[in-house]
C-alpha cells in the first residue's frame, strides 16, 4: 500500500504553467472562471474522472502543471463540446483539454500503453505518412502497441465486419504524399511557444 | 447544383454504407457532386491531440485544394468529425494571426492559397436550405408511414459552432424525416456524445454512453435510430453485441438518414449499404411492403 499526501502544497506549482495555457488560441477566458461546476454537470463522463473539468481548471488557474498532465481526465475527454456550450464564462474548455493532452505528449508523461494517447499518437503518425488514414490497420496497430489481447475479444465483430464487406486492409494513400510531408514539415515540428501566440485584434 | 465533395477517411472505409447512401440520394434530387482531387485526412480529434498547428496544416491542405478546384465553392463534408474540423481551422485561421501565418508559410511550399471563400456545409444544411423539403418530398414514392424514427445528431455537427442548426434543440433531421413520411419520436438525447472514439479505448465509460441512447431510443418506441456520423453509426451497430453482454437487450438498428431517404424515393436496400448493418434493419420491408 503507497500512502500518499492529499492535499497540494504551494511547492508542487509549476509557476508559469496558467499563463502559459491561458496564452493560446480562445484560452485566455480561463481566467474569468467561477468555478460553478456546469462543465462537470454536463460532461458525459466526468463519472469517470480522477479529476471533474471544473477541478482540472481550477490546477490549471493555479500552475498546478503536473497534476492535470498526469490525470486521466484529459483523455477521457471526448470532444463533444458540451462543457464549451454550456460554460456561462465562455471558455472553450474542450480546446483547453487538446492543449494539456499536447503537452502530455509533448512531455511523455502519460501512462504508457494507456490506449488513448496511443491511438492519438498512431493516428497523427499514419495521417502524416499515408495522407489518409485506413481504419482498420489503425485499430490493428493500436491493439498491438496497447493490449493485443483485446484482438482476441473482438473477433466476433472482426467477422461481421469482413461479412459486410466494410474490413478492408488496403492501405489508403493521398498521390501527393511529398507535397504533404513539406508542408507539415513547415510547422517546424510543433507549434510555436505559447508565449509568442497573441489573439487577433 | 453542384457541390465538391471531401468525403474522409471513414466514408471509404467502415463508414462506406454512408456514401453508397449519400450518391445515389443526391443524384436522385439532382444534385451534383465533384469528389475533391487529392482530399486527404482531416485530423479528426486526434490529430488535435497531437500537435495543433501540423493538424491545422492537414485541415488546411484541403480547404485550398477546394478553392483551386474549379466547380462550386461549397464544400460538402457528410463527416461530423471533417465537418468540424475544417470549420474550426477556418476558425482559427481567421481569428489567430500566428494560425494563419503557419499555415500560410505551409500552403505555400505546395504552391497552394487559402483565401477563405470555401464554405464547409452538412449534407442537411444543403438538403434543407439549397434542395428544400417541397422538392423532397415529391420524390417520396414509398413514405416511410408507421416506422418511428428516433433523430440523433450527436455532438460535432451542432457544438460548438451552430452552423445550420441549433445547439440544443436541433431540429433539421426531425423535418426531414417527417417529411419522408416517418413518425419522429420526441428525442431528448438528440445531441448527447455516443463515447466517440473511447469505445475503442476505455470500453466500460465509451459503450455505456452509446448504450443509453440505445436504451432512450426503445422507451420512447423508436424502431430503428437515425444518424449523421460514421462513427456514431459503428459504436451503435458494430459495438452492439458487446454493449448487450455487459447491459442486457437493447435490440434496435442504427441507420444513416440518407439510408432512409434511399428508401423513401423508392432505391433498393442494397444499392444503399443496408446490407453492411451488423445489426439488421428488418422493419424497412414491412415499411416499404405496406405503401
Amino acid at each position: 500500500m503507497e500512502i500518499q499526501r492529499t492535499i497540494k502544497y504551494d511547492a508542487d506549482r509549476v509557476r508559469g504553467f496558467a499563463e502559459e495555457i491561458m496564452s493560446l488560441a480562445g484560452c485566455d477566458q480561463l481566467k474569468s472562471c467561477i468555478q460553478c461546476g456546469t462543465c462537470s454537470g454536463t460532461c458525459p463522463l466526468s463519472i469517470y474522472m480522477d479529476y471533474t473539468p471544473r477541478q482540472v481548471m481550477a490546477l490549471v488557474r493555479a500552475d498546478f502543471k503536473n497534476e492535470v498532465l498526469r490525470s486521466h481526465t484529459i483523455w477521457l475527454c471526448a470532444s463533444c463540446y458540451a462543457c464549451t456550450v454550456d460554460c456561462p464564462r465562455q471558455i472553450r474548455i474542450t480546446d483547453i483539454m487538446y492543449a494539456l493532452k499536447q503537452r502530455a505528449i509533448q512531455e511523455g508523461i502519460y501512462p504508457r500503453r494507456f490506449p488513448i494517447p496511443v491511438l492519438a499518437r498512431e493516428f497523427s503518425a499514419m495521417a502524416r505518412r499515408m495522407g489518409r488514414i485506413t481504419e482498420t490497420l489503425l485499430v490493428l496497430r493500436l491493439f498491438l502497441k496497447s493490449d493485443w489481447r483485446a484482438l482476441f475479444r473482438s473477433w466476433r465483430m472482426g467477422l461481421g465486419l469482413l461479412r459486410t464487406g466494410r474490413f478492408s486492409l488496403k492501405p489508403e494513400r493521398i498521390q501527393r504524399r511529398d507535397e504533404l510531408a513539406a508542408m507539415l514539415a513547415a510547422t517546424n515540428g510543433g507549434s510555436l511557444p505559447p508565449a509568442e501566440r497573441k489573439e487577433a485584434v | 447544383m453542384k457541390y465538391l465533395y471531401f468525403p474522409g477517411c471513414s466514408l471509404k472505409g467502415l463508414g462506406r454504407a454512408y456514401e453508397e447512401s449519400l450518391l445515389p440520394v443526391l443524384r436522385h434530387l439532382g444534385v451534383e457532386v465533384q469528389e475533391l482531387e487529392d482530399w486527404n485526412c482531416c485530423g479528426a480529434t486526434a490529430y488535435m491531440s497531437v500537435d495543433e498547428m501540423e493538424a491545422a496544416v492537414l485541415a488546411a491542405r484541403n480547404l485550398a485544394l477546394a478553392e483551386q478546384q474549379a466547380g462550386s465553392r461549397d464544400l460538402l463534408a457528410p463527416c461530423s468529425a471533417c465537418y468540424l474540423v475544417l470549420h474550426k481551422v477556418q476558425h482559427n485561421i481567421a481569428q489567430f494571426p500566428d494560425v494563419r501565418s503557419t499555415v500560410q508559410s505551409a500552403l505555400d511550399r505546395a504552391r497552394l492559397r487559402y483565401t477563405g471563400r470555401v464554405q464547409v456545409r452538412h449534407p442537411l444544411d444543403i438538403l434543407l436550405h439549397d434542395v428544400g423539403l417541397d422538392v423532397i418530398r415529391e420524390k417520396v414514392v414509398r413514405p416511410l408511414r408507421g416506422l418511428k424514427v428516433a433523430p440523433y445528431y450527436g455532438c460535432q455537427i451542432v457544438r460548438p459552432y451552430a452552423t445550420f442548426d441549433d445547439a440544443f434543440n436541433p431540429t433539421t433531421m426531425d423535418r426531414l424525416l417527417a417529411t419522408l413520411g416517418a413518425e419522429v419520436v420526441p428525442y431528448p438525447l438528440k445531441t448527447k456524445c455516443c463515447g466517440g472514439s473511447l469505445t475503442g479505448t476505455v470500453p466500460e465509460a465509451g459503450l455505456r454512453l452509446s448504450y443509453i441512447l440505445m436504451k432512450e431510443a426503445l422507451r420512447r418506441g423508436a424502431d430503428v435510430i437515425a444518424t449523421v456520423c460514421s462513427l456514431c453509426h459503428f459504436n451503435l451497430d458494430a459495438y452492439h453485441q458487446e454493449i448487450e453482454r455487459r447491459w442486457g437487450a437493447v435490440r434496435i438498428p442504427t441507420v444513416y438518414f440518407t439510408q432512409l431517404m434511399g428508401l423513401a424515393f423508392g432505391l433498393a436496400p442494397r444499392e444503399l449499404g443496408l446490407h453492411r448493418n451488423l445489426v439488421p434493419f428488418e422493419k424497412w420491408s414491412a415499411v416499404t411492403a405496406a405503401s
